[in-house]
């Protein structure tokens, strides 16, 4: 996205894995971003809140940073509206995104224990009905192994195509208010 | 083969932190056989463990799975002891009802609470996920307990305490009950904000909270 709009950007990621401890997000975000003022004309974080509820909001204050929008990432691709209204009429939804799909064994099956302990799979899984894949460049390799997610989760899928289009949209505005900010 | 108590309490504790449940079991049944009392069982190896479990969450040493199989096999565990502790006839500490408010399923950390609770001689009646407000107010007319807890996760359902506040007042419910919320974006403050009597951060806090919470309502009602 950034090489095709030219954006005069570097990506600078965290691992994805910080999600499953988000009390750990706010401080690496700090780090890495009191690093990266020191060379760099301008930071901007590509969060949401991802479940720091508020300290990250905190750290962007205190350094002057601004973020992406949302709670979630899943906003970020399907609209905060959207989602809220899904998960209201179906609380027991679980979300997919193309790189949950595609690193379901590492990010989810492996952190959740669920290879060495089947046996928890209730214990994690029991109240849900459904598996919702925010699929954003569905192709057929994506959609296999989506279907084999939903398997493994005993879940009826269901594919939502949601492009990339609201990201981007949300990456522009950062953009746009970083450099003008 | 015989064990010491000792080696029982050991092997309890050991096993319990490491959720080897089948083993937690037998370790069980050894000591009752021994002539252990359920009691001892469970404030000298279970409970401590599950304690240390949540200790070693907090420091990061472990991950939600190790969680739930230590509290897996303490659940085994209380299983076989809860009709033994109910003849002993001591006195149930506290009636508790829990569950996590409308619109969330996460539920393990509500879980291990009630775990604990129990454990501690509270009786806990888990109204489950997904609880309404209306939901709430029955079980509390039906049930009478002294406490109530509400458990979320989600930042969109986090409103739901004070949804389920406001049932409470209405139903003319609030004084009769303490009222207490938790769960991973709960803070202190955000229970203050929502009127809640108490919250707590993990399961071994919540039943030092929850029982200086009874203290004093009781307190309060022999003034
Ligand atoms: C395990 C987990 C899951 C499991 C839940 C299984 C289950 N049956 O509960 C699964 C994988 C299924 C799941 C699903 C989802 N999850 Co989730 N999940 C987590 C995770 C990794 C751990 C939560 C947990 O169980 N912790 C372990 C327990 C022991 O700790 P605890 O919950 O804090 O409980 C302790 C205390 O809070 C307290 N306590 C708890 N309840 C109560 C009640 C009272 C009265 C008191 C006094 C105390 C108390 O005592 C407990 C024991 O010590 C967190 C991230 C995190 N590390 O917090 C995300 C997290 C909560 N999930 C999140 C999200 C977004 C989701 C999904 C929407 C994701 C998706 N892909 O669909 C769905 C939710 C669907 C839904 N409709 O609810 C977000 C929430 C973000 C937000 N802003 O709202 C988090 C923060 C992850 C993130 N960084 O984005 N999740």
């Amino acid at each position: 996205m950034v090489a095709r709009r030219e954006w005069p950007v570097d990506i600078h990621p965290l691992p994805p894995l910080l999600h499953n401890q988000p009390q750990l997000i706010a401080g690496e975000v700090r780090r890495l971003a009191v690093e990266l003022l020191a060379s760099y004309d301008a930071v901007a974080v590509g969060y949401a809140d991802c479940g720091t509820y508020g300290a990250l909001d905190a750290v962007c204050d205190e350094l002057g940073l601004k973020r992406l929008p949302g709670l979630h990432c899943y906003d970020l691709y399907d609209g905060e509206a959207r989602l809220a209204a899904r998960l209201e009429a179906e609380p027991g939804t679980y979300l997919l995104t193309d790189f949950l799909v595609r690193s379901f064994e590492r990010t989810v099956v492996r952190e959740l224990g669920l290879d060495r302990y089947p046996e928890l799979h209730d214990d994690y899984f029991r109240h849900y009905t459904r598996v919702v894949w925010l699929a954003q460049e569905p192709d057929a390799e994506l959609r296999t192994l989506a279907q084999q997610v939903a398997e493994r989760l005993r879940l009826p899928l269901t594919v939502v195509p949601t492009g990339t289009g609201r990201l981007e949209a949300a990456m522009a505005d950062l953009l746009s208010s970083v450099i003008s900010g | 083969m015989t064990s010491s108590p000792e080696e029982i309490l050991r092997g309890l504790f050991d096993e319990t932190l490491v959720g080897n449940a089948p083993r937690v079991l037998e370790l069980t049944e050894e000591g009752l056989a021994l002539g252990m009392e359920p009691q001892t069982l469970l404030f000298e190896a279970l409970i401590p463990s599950l304690e240390e479990v949540g200790a070693r969450f907090e420091r990061g040493d472990f991950f939600v799975p190790e969680m739930l199989i230590a509290g897996r096999a303490m659940a085994g565990a209380m299983e076989r002891l809860r009709p033994l502790l109910a003849e002993t006839g001591v006195e149930t500490v506290g009636k508790f009802v829990m569950g996590t408010v409308k619109g969330d399923v996460h539920d393990i950390g509500k879980n291990l609470v009630n775990i604990m609770l129990e454990g501690a001689g509270f009786e806990v009646i888990d109204l489950g996920v997904q609880v309404a407000p209306e939901k709430f107010v029955s079980a509390i007319e039906e049930h009478h307990p002294d406490i109530v807890g509400f458990s979320a996760f989600l930042t969109t359902t986090m409103p739901m305490f004070k949804a389920n506040m406001n049932a409470l007042e209405k139903a003319g419910l609030r004084d009769s009950v303490v009222v207490m919320v938790g769960g991973a974006p709960v803070t202190q403050e955000y229970a203050d904000a929502v009127g809640a009597d108490g919250y707590a951060a993990d399961a071994s806090a919540t039943v030092k909270k929850a029982k200086a919470l009874l203290h004093e309502k009781r307190a309060k009602v022999t003034a």
